[in-house]
């Protein structure tokens, strides 16, 4: 009965939302409400009982570890925000938290990232493997297999070199740039074609629900 | 009015409204178009195949309601593969909204595997931090985890005994739909203590981890839907998004359409113009 009542409003909720494309109605807008008060509520009951108390609350004032009070005394520091008088006080905790999480990201981001995304381009130029298998196994696969290296290693050089403004992008060097323009363009549109796969996914996943769970027409 | 003039001026609740037959309608009358695997969904199959039984695999839930259509699908693949396999799973996550997700895809699979909570899988939960949780985790996870997602001491369960940090764990997988997530998963247990990490991620960000899989950072790539889809398709279990996929192809193939007639039209109305 729960369950039902749960999907019913559901399904009514989406279609509420779902209303916006026809055009801006009152539907929709209890919908987006009903959504930002229960969002904040939820987030603010989770904070507390998840975060603020097991992590703080709790060790604090019930086992009495004393370091807690450094984190406590920043946290308030931070609420400080919201009094325009003494809003700078925030300013300390902030620089706290930007400060020691750059230091602990920044070698491992770094690596990660960077060098060990430039190891990898740094590969023989013509894989013999590849090009074997592609006059053995001649097909589509196998010579986007053969070429991709090459296709790697042209796309990071003219991709740099289009970022490289020290230099008029003419001759040559321009030539080079506007190479680089195009495996940019290439990888915008890949970017694009997969956020419209996304944004699809995510449509199949409501009507989905409308059709299985609510109405029962999918099996 | 010319045709040109009326197509310029086509209402957008049309093209809505075509986008919403192209989903609806596989949906009801499915096709049934051939999923072909490719080579990072494959990579990621493997990474779990080779897994001996007994096995402790972390799964590391970063999603949340808004992205489950791409990303559930993964994670009840991905526990089904796990169970089939008696690979045990030591879920978590890195985002509180993820947590049931996770729990609800291993307490399905467990069902149908007749596996155990605490002997087969385990829930240690959420913890607030990022990064910073991985790190913990990554030297001790006793520490970082005392307790399970319902409160519950750690020690109480055979799956979590001689687990002290990630030496103890065979294989990583995120399953994110942001930050934190596979990236940093990558950075912190793949970068910093050589753990082998694969990962799932939304189709928005896919693209963002593909070089990480071609530097051999990542052990496989699952990519949105599609790459869900794939999964199941190799694992041999439909799922829901091998469902979706006929809808996500037809509703490719309408918005293909609408860009090509978009821009010979505009290119039309152009020359004319001139």
């Amino acid at each position: 009965m729960i369950e039902t009542l749960g999907i019913w409003i559901a399904a009514l909720l989406t279609l509420c939302i779902l209303s916006f494309l026809y055009k801006d109605n009152p539907f929709y807008k209890f919908a987006e409400h009903l959504f930002v008060g229960v969002s904040a509520a939820y987030w603010a009951v989770y904070y507390y009982f998840n975060i603020l108390y097991p992590n703080l609350i709790q060790p604090l004032f019930g086992r009495g570890q004393l370091l807690l009070i450094i984190p406590l005394a920043l946290g308030i520091m931070m609420i400080m925000r919201l009094f325009p008088k003494v809003g700078w006080v925030s300013r300390w905790p902030l620089a706290f938290i930007v400060g020691s999480y750059s230091g602990y990201n920044l070698i491992t981001y770094l690596q990660s990232n960077a060098v060990d995304q430039v190891r990898a381009t740094l590969v023989p130029f013509i894989q013999i493997e590849s090009w074997k298998n592609l006059f053995t196994n001649p097909g589509v696969m196998t010579f986007l297999n053969a070429i991709a290296i090459p296709v790697v290693v042209v796309g990071v050089t003219t991709g740099v070199i289009y970022f490289f403004f020290s230099k008029e992008h003419k001759g040559v060097f321009g030539g080079f740039a506007r190479t680089g323009v195009w495996f940019l363009m290439i990888a915008f549109g890949a970017s694009f074609g997969y956020t419209v796969m996304a944004r699809i996914s995510l449509l199949i996943g409501r009507v989905y629900f409308l059709l299985h769970d609510w109405l029962g027409l999918i099996q | 009015m010319s045709i040109l003039e009326r197509f310029e001026k086509v209402d957008r609740r049309i093209i809505f409204l075509l986008t919403l037959l192209a989903v609806v309608i596989p949906l009801l009358l499915p096709i049934g178009f051939k999923i072909k695997v490719s080579e990072p969904v494959q990579k990621f199959y493997e990474a779990v195949e080779a897994l001996p039984p007994g096995s402790k695999v972390l799964v590391s839930s970063e999603y949340d309601p808004s992205t489950m259509p791409e990303v559930y699908p993964m994670n009840q693949a991905l526990a089904r593969h796990c169970f089939k396999k008696d690979i045990k799973i030591i879920g978590m996550g890195l985002w509180p909204q993820g947590i049931p997700l996770n729990q609800a895809s291993m307490e399905q699979a467990a069902e149908e595997y007749g596996k155990e909570y605490g002997v087969d899988y385990v829930n240690l939960g959420y913890k607030a931090g990022g990064i910073v949780v991985i790190s913990a985790a990554a030297e001790n996870m006793p520490n970082t985890f005392p307790l399970d997602y319902a409160g519950r001491p750690i020690e109480e369960f055979e799956i979590m005994k001689g687990i002290r940090n990630f030496d103890n764990i065979d294989l990583i997988i995120s399953l994110s739909a942001g930050d934190p997530g596979v990236r940093h998963w990558v950075m912190i247990a793949q970068g910093r203590y050589g753990k082998k990490v694969a990962g799932g991620v939304t189709a928005v960000s896919a693209p963002a981890f593909y070089p990480y899989l071609d530097a051999g950072q990542l052990q496989g790539l699952l990519g949105g839907m599609k790459g869900a889809a794939e999964y199941e398709t190799i694992l041999g279990a439909s799922g829901t998004a091998s469902r979706g996929m006929d809808a996500q192809s037809i509703a490719h193939g309408l918005i293909i359409f609408f860009i090509l007639f978009a821009n010979f039209f505009y290119l039309l109305g152009k020359r004319k113009k001139r």
